[in-house]
């Protein structure tokens, strides 16, 4: 069967099962965009590529499967390199397909050149220039099994025009991936899963770090089972939410910067930490020098290169971990806990008092309430897609997820402007979730030409924007560390009721907490995209904060009462 | 020199395509090791390369480094042969002043390094030398005061003493199935 490299791509795209593409035509992709026509392929336009690999990495969060994005050379594949590196820190599998000039132009500067390959050498797990139809079948194939396999990411296909115009036999099973397995033999400071077992069950005051691995690996019903077997309290970061359910008994919640005081201070505490599927990311150690001081340590994680990297671990296992937990659970001793749960318990101390939710209605709209809110009238059901940002911590704190793949954000890039185009992905890799965006004024305003995306789709995606008129988190850094100089950190934005008119959009505004539930509950009946604005207090702070650097457990805590931080 | 550090040498073989050499420069770039130095070339299977790279770094690093350099698809295998018993030489081409007195002189300690003269103008010698790199260093030491016009050296190329390479070539395991384990008991 003979096959432009064009149809090629595609025969290829739908033996990896994909279904829907997110992506942008133009001059040197156009060959591929010509082919698509024949078919079965659901190509969602973009308004920016920069969206197009959002949603390819909100459809891969969502569902688990490969989010494919496409663009053009050039400027189409230059504005992917956002959308790459953040899918590269979260772990997430994309394919991004772009075109590239005649194989004989590279390198002459032609119009729409860019060498995207070098661009996003270190942002990929790996990338392929293809520079003729022979070669877009291993390509794509091997791009597939790079994208998903171990730990996950981003992988690049630069594909020359002249290869999709190109055309040659097209054989499936010849082009399959032959992939130097990694020489596994234990490196040094790795130990057996034995060592584990033991100091797990010589613990007595044992703590599971829960990450994102977790539902990479597909761990959710394992690591309960390990953590009630041991009865082992676990605390999340932000990416491992939803890997054990919020409601859980032995779930702390969420650890690092702006995770429960409580929780930071049991990990201080603690004698053994179990780091299952998370990375000790600056945002969950703070000061490395004095994080966890009196705990042994046991790592897991599928990337070798993970171990040892910034906490230096007493046991470290490169595993899938499904198949570590499930390795030690014939072997760990049914534990009583009850000592270190009632330490952990009196560490709560006045927590709950200080919590805004408990505070008196004293008038100002929080957005916290706006969350809390959200996420009753939601019945915590619903896939929320965060952006990044105080509002992002807010509803880590506040909306209780208790499914697997159920919030979506941006945790290791930071990359604001990601909620919304990763939303779309979202909702259709699972049409029938309730997706709601959390995003903030500023986050909202980088990427919000997608609305036409959930316009022309025809998309019932809820946005919640909490809207305070400033740069939020920037604000409160500048609060806290900068002496309140507010440099370039307000913002105006456009009337968000209107916007959402001309988008063909529903949309309302929200001023009072008692208007939340009825403009909830309206988005929530629209059959289409629903924007509502929260417009919350302006000077708002999340609470606790773990100040860069600092040591985990001297946190800024909300002042207590809540009137000392509303703004005057 | 920070402390804890010293130069590690690694063997990495990769296959031979476009941009490898980028790829694992760009990773030590990424990760802020600085390459002392790096040699390439052929080695006796068609279609692999192999790269002598020196870094100074610690234990920690250099293991972290090596597991890096696994996560790379050309990458196929990655020594660290910094602790094995192994020959280390580096190739020097320096090119000296010498005229009249003085090249008696430079030729009879090129005959003390067991090096050679490769080339011989009407001011200059070139001299090539081969050897472990503090040899060259002390060659050069003893040529300077000549008049060091050019020098090109190689960098490290290292190999494993003995019959054995520095690690096995393994099959590669075959995966952890993950066990079937009771789970009725769990809350899920």
């Amino acid at each position: 069967m003979k096959l432009t490299g064009a149809q090629i791509l595609w025969e290829c795209l739908v033996r990896e099962g994909v279904t829907d593409v997110f992506g942008y035509p133009g001059g040197a992709i156009l060959p591929a965009y010509d082919a698509l026509l024949e078919y079965p392929i659901r190509h969602v336009l973009v308004r920016h590529e920069q969206g197009a690999t959002h949603m390819a990495d909100g459809y891969a969060r969502a569902s688990g499967r490969v989010g494919v994005a496409i663009a053009t050379s050039g400027p189409g594949a230059t504005n992917m390199v956002t959308g790459i590196a953040t899918a590269m820190m979260d772990s997430s599998p994309i394919v991004c397909v772009t075109g590239q000039v005649g194989s004989r132009l590279i390198g002459s500067d032609a119009f729409q050149e860019a060498d995207i390959t070098g661009i996003t050498l270190p942002i990929t797990k790996h990338n392929y220039l293809v520079t003729s139809a022979e070669d877009v079948a291993p390509a794509v194939r091997e791009a597939f099994a790079v994208a998903a396999g171990g730990r996950p990411g981003p992988v690049l296909i630069d594909i020359t025009k002249d290869a999709q115009q190109g055309s040659c036999a097209f054989d499936w099973n010849a082009a399959e991936p032959r992939l130097t397995e990694a020489y596994d033999d234990a490196l040094p400071g790795d130990g057996p899963s034995c060592d584990a077992v033991a100091l797990i069950n010589a613990a007595e005051r044992p703590l599971i770090l829960a990450g994102h691995g977790v539902m990479l690996s597909g761990a959710e019903r394992e690591i309960l089972a390990f953590a009630e077997r041991g009865q082992i309290p676990i605390a999340v970061t932000l990416l491992g939410i939803g890997g054990v359910p919020a409601s859980h008994p032995l779930n702390l919640g969420m650890m690092g910067m702006h995770g429960e005081a409580w929780v930071n201070v049991a990990i201080q505490q603690a004698d053994l930490l179990i780091a299952l599927g998370m990375r000790f990311d600056d945002r969950v150690t703070g000061n490395l020098k004095t994080y966890a001081p009196t705990a042994r340590k046991i790592h897991v994680d599928i990337d070798r290169a993970e171990l040892n990297k910034n906490v230096r671990v007493d046991v470290a296992i490169a595993s899938d971990l499904r198949a570590a937990i499930a390795d030690w659970l014939p072997d760990v001793a049914p534990g009583d806990r009850a000592a270190w749960f009632a330490e952990i318990d009196a560490l709560k101390g006045d927590s709950a008092v200080r919590d805004i939710q408990n505070l008196p209605d004293d008038g100002h709209l929080y957005a916290a309430h706006v969350i809390n809110d959200l996420w009753r009238l939601t019945d915590g059901r619903a896939l929320v897609v965060s952006d990044v940002g105080q509002h992002q911590m807010w509803e880590a704190q506040y909306y209780k997820h208790d499914a697997p793949r159920s919030l979506i954000t941006s945790g290791g890039l930071g990359t604001m402007g990601f909620a919304l185009p990763a939303a779309i992905g979202a909702k259709i890799a699972r049409p029938d979730a309730e997706v709601w965006v959390v995003v903030g004024d500023g986050g909202f305003q980088m990427t919000m030409c997608e609305l036409a995306t959930i316009a022309q789709e025809k998309l019932d995606i809820n946005v919640a924007i909490i809207n305070n008129g400033y740069l939020g988190m920037v604000r409160q850094w500048q609060e806290f560390f900068y002496q309140r100089r507010y440099a370039a950190t307000p913002i105006t934005g456009p009337d968000f009721v209107k916007l959402a008119d001309a988008f063909g959009l529903w949309g309302a505004a929200v001023h009072r907490r008692g208007e939340v539930e009825a403009a909830v509950l309206a988005a929530r009946a629209c059959p289409g995209g629903a924007i509502i604005d929260f417009r919350v207090e302006q000077e708002d702070t999340v609470y606790p904060m773990v100040p860069a650097g600092a040591d985990l457990h001297r946190m800024i805590r909300r002042p207590s009462p809540i009137v000392e931080t509303a703004a005057d | 020199m920070q402390p804890g550090n010293m130069l590690h040498t690694f063997a990495i073989y990769v296959d031979n395509k476009p941009g490898v050499l980028t790829r694992v420069a760009s990773l030590f770039r990424r990760r802020a090791f600085n390459i002392e130095s790096l040699t390439v070339g052929h080695t006796e299977r068609p279609g692999v390369s192999r790269m002598t790279v020196v870094v100074d770094t610690d234990d920690y690093g250099a293991r972290r480094l090596e597991a890096n350099l696994y996560k790379l698809v050309p990458v196929q295998r990655v020594d660290d042969i910094t602790q094995t018993p192994s020959i280390a030489r580096d190739l020097a081409l320096i090119k000296v002043a010498a005229t009249g007195e003085a090249r008696t002189h430079v030729m009879q300690l090129v005959d003390v390094y067991r090096a050679r003269i490769v080339d011989v103008g009407p001011e200059s010698l070139v001299i090539e030398a081969t050897g472990p790199e503090a040899k060259i260093d002390s060659l050069l030491e003893v040529l300077r005061p000549f008049g060091v016009i050019e020098m090109a050296r190689t960098g490290r190329v290292s190999m494993a003493r003995g019959t054995t390479t520095a690690r096995r070539f393994d099959p590669p395991r075959a995966p952890v199935e993950a066990a079937a384990i009771d789970l009725s008991n769990c809350s899920v």
